[in-house]
This record gives C-alpha cells, structure tokens and sequence, in this order.
C-alpha cells in the first residue's frame, strides 16, 4: 500500500509528484499520458521563467524534474476505477492492475469533447481527428469541415484554409472565438461559415466521405439538412473533464469537474483534487501546476494527522 | 538495443509526435522519421497500411502501434 496515488501527468500531477517527493511521501504517480493538454498548445508565453517555450518542451522539463526524485511512476496506465476501502482507496488500470493508497490526488484533466453522432467513433483516426495541429498536414488538397466556434475551431480553420482545398466551419453558435482570430479567417476565398447549424452524422465506411449538418431554424425538417462532401472533419467543440472515476464518490458541478474547496479537498477525507478536473476558476498551466503543489501539501498534512 | 527496423509517420507540429520521436530517442532506439505532411508517398504509404488519418502511425518490424502509447511502444520493443 502506498500513502498516496496521483492520477494524472500534466502540470498539476507532475507538480504534485515533485511536492510529494519531497515531503518524502511513499507515492505512486499514475498516468496514461505526460504532458496532458499542455501538449496541444505550440507555443507557451505564458508560463512563468520562459518568455517562449514549446509546450512539448515546457512538459519535458516538468518530466526531467519529476524524475530526478526517486517517485514511482506508472506511465501509459489509464485509470479505470476508483473506489474507497477501509484503508483508503483502490484505484484499478484499464490494464486490470490494483493499487491501495492511503489518499489520492486526482489530476486528470479534460479531454476534448466528442460530438456524439452516428460515425463519429467509427472514423475517429480515419477522418475524424481531434487534434487539427497534429493532424492537419495530412489533409492538404482535401475538403474538410472544422466543428466548432470558439478559438480551437477558429485557429484550426486558420491553419485549413491555408492547405484544403475547400474548409466549411460549422458552428451550432453564432461564432463565439476573439475577434481578431474570426478577421485572420472569416474572408478566404475557400472557407465557408455554417452558423446555427449542428452535425447530424458523419458519413464513410472506410473513411469520412462527408458529414450531414442540419439547419437548427429549421425545425424538424428534413429539408434543413445539407451534406458536405469532405474527406476530413475536425472536432473542436471544447473540453470535458476526465471526473468519470470519482462519480459517487465526490461531488460534481454542473460540468462535470470535481468540486473542491481552495485547499484541494473533495469532501471525502483523503481525496484531493487538482487542475483542470476540478472547478477551480482559470484553466492555465501556472495555476494547475500551483493547484498540484497544494494538493501534495494538503495530502501531507492529511498523511501526517492519520 | 534493439535491432527492429522502426519507422515513425509524423508531422513537424504533432506534439505527441515529439514525445514518441523523444521516447525512441531516450531508450536508444533508431527510427526512421517519415514527414506526411511534406512527403506525399509517405502519407499514402501509412494511410494503406494502416487504415489511419492521424499520427502518429509507428511501424516495428510490419507491426503498428497507433498514437504514442508507451505500453505498446515497450512491449514491441520489448524495453
């Protein structure tokens, strides 16, 4: 049994990690991933000590300094479940290993949000992408559809516009990014804007062959509805948060983030929460990384009163 | 060190690209890095083999791992 398990390698978990290691702790960091949305981001300027940085980079510094403390840590495990024993907690891989703790810090994060329509999960990696500055280039010459009108959506049309042949920009919303992101795209010659219109299905067997959205003023008409011949679509329709292992032990909020109070405590004794799964106000790096040091502090202490 | 012919599919801005080229690099492992952003032959080579719109794609020896998975990355390599 350890003192404590953190789940999740983004800035928060690492920087729990480092706090952990040296309070001495008997932790175990838990993660499926390192580097969390961080990875996402190309560039970084606003993280203290770097006027720029990569965000690969900034992860691969937090990675360098976690390491250098003897913590273990378990990386390429995603968590499949989380429960309360009479010592503490259980936390289960997807991978079917168990580890015992006595407290828990949970820093898992968000995940981008899916559209939940018919085709989508069978295209996902054949057409259907998630990460448009990963996946992008591969598209040059093709149509494709960006979902989304926020600043994601925006940017990943931006970089489209430039490569595709032709971009349509979807948004169930009017558009809702900066401004000066919709003037960098909303006059190119091959971008077309779907405002008020939501995707009904994404069309393919081997691969996306186009995607069927639907005029919202119009009701239950089939006649709302257009298909886009597209090779390509780009999900970008925000974040939710990776809480589903703590439902029914902790409380949510309306969004689904763990409610934690300003010293990382969920209410249940001995489960921290940190970062970006939790309400907290401001997702950014600097302040998940500071929520991760609270969390191993308050864990500490916790720990110490036991 | 091992002696498997690794090829990795990548674009230059794909994060977790970075992290596998990153990986393979820390744990001595020589790869070839296929650009599909810029080289045409490469994309369609890793579309008809692997089925996949996204990187990156890692071939061990004919084998794929899909995305940088560090489980499956260490157990083909066997690291």
């Amino acid at each position: 049994m350890y003192e404590l398990i953190i789940i999740g390698g983004g800035p928060a978990g690492m920087t729990a990690a480092v706090y952990a290691a040296r309070k001495r702790i008997d932790a175990l960091l838990l993660s499926k991933d390192v580097g969390g949305q961080v990875l996402w981001t190309a560039g970084v300027e606003n993280y203290m000590g770097y006027q720029y940085i990569e965000g690969v980079e900034l992860m691969q510094k937090f990675e360098g300094q976690v390491t250098q403390f003897p913590l273990e840590q378990k990386i390429g495990q995603g968590v499949a479940a989380l429960s309360r024993t009479d010592a503490g907690f259980e936390v289960k891989t997807e991978g079917g290993d168990s580890y015992q703790a006595k407290a828990v810090i949970i820093a898992t994060g968000k995940r981008p949000r899916q559209l939940n329509v018919p085709g989508e999960e069978k295209l996902r990696g054949r057409g259907v992408t998630y990460c448009a500055i990963c996946d992008g280039p591969i598209f040059a010459g093709e149509k494709v559809a960006v979902i989304g009108g926020g600043n994601s959506a925006l940017e990943a049309a931006n970089d489209m516009v430039k490569i595709a042949e032709h971009v349509y920009l979807v948004s169930l919303t009017p558009l809702t990014g900066d401004q000066i992101l919709i003037d960098r795209v909303k006059d190119a010659s091959n971008l077309n804007i779907f405002l008020e219109h939501e995707v009904v299905e994404i069309k393919g067997s081997n691969r996306v062959e186009g995607v069927t959205i639907k005029d919202l003023k119009s009701g239950k008409k089939k006649s709302g509805e257009k298909k886009l011949e597209v090779g390509g679509v780009f999900v970008e329709i925000g974040l939710i948060p990776n809480s589903e292992i703590v439902k029914g032990i902790a409380k949510l909020n309306r969004l689904g983030e763990i409610a934690v109070n300003c010293a990382c405590e969920t209410g249940v004794p001995g489960l921290f929460a940190a970062g970006d799964v939790t309400n907290i106000p401001e997702k950014q790096i600097v302040v998940a990384a500071g929520e991760g040091a609270k969390a191993a502090l308050q864990a500490h202490r916790y720990l110490q009163r036991l | 060190m091992s002696a498997k012919e690794v090829k990795v599919y990548s674009t230059p801005t794909c994060p977790y690209c970075k992290m596998t080229k990153k990986f393979l690099e820390d744990n001595g492992i020589k790869y070839q890095d296929l650009n599909v952003a810029q080289d045409k032959a490469a994309r369609d080579e890793m579309i008809s083999k692997s089925g996949q719109m996204g990187v990156p794609v890692i071939d061990i020896d004919g084998e794929l791992v899909l995305g940088f998975d560090q489980a499956q990355l260490k157990e083909r390599l066997g690291l």
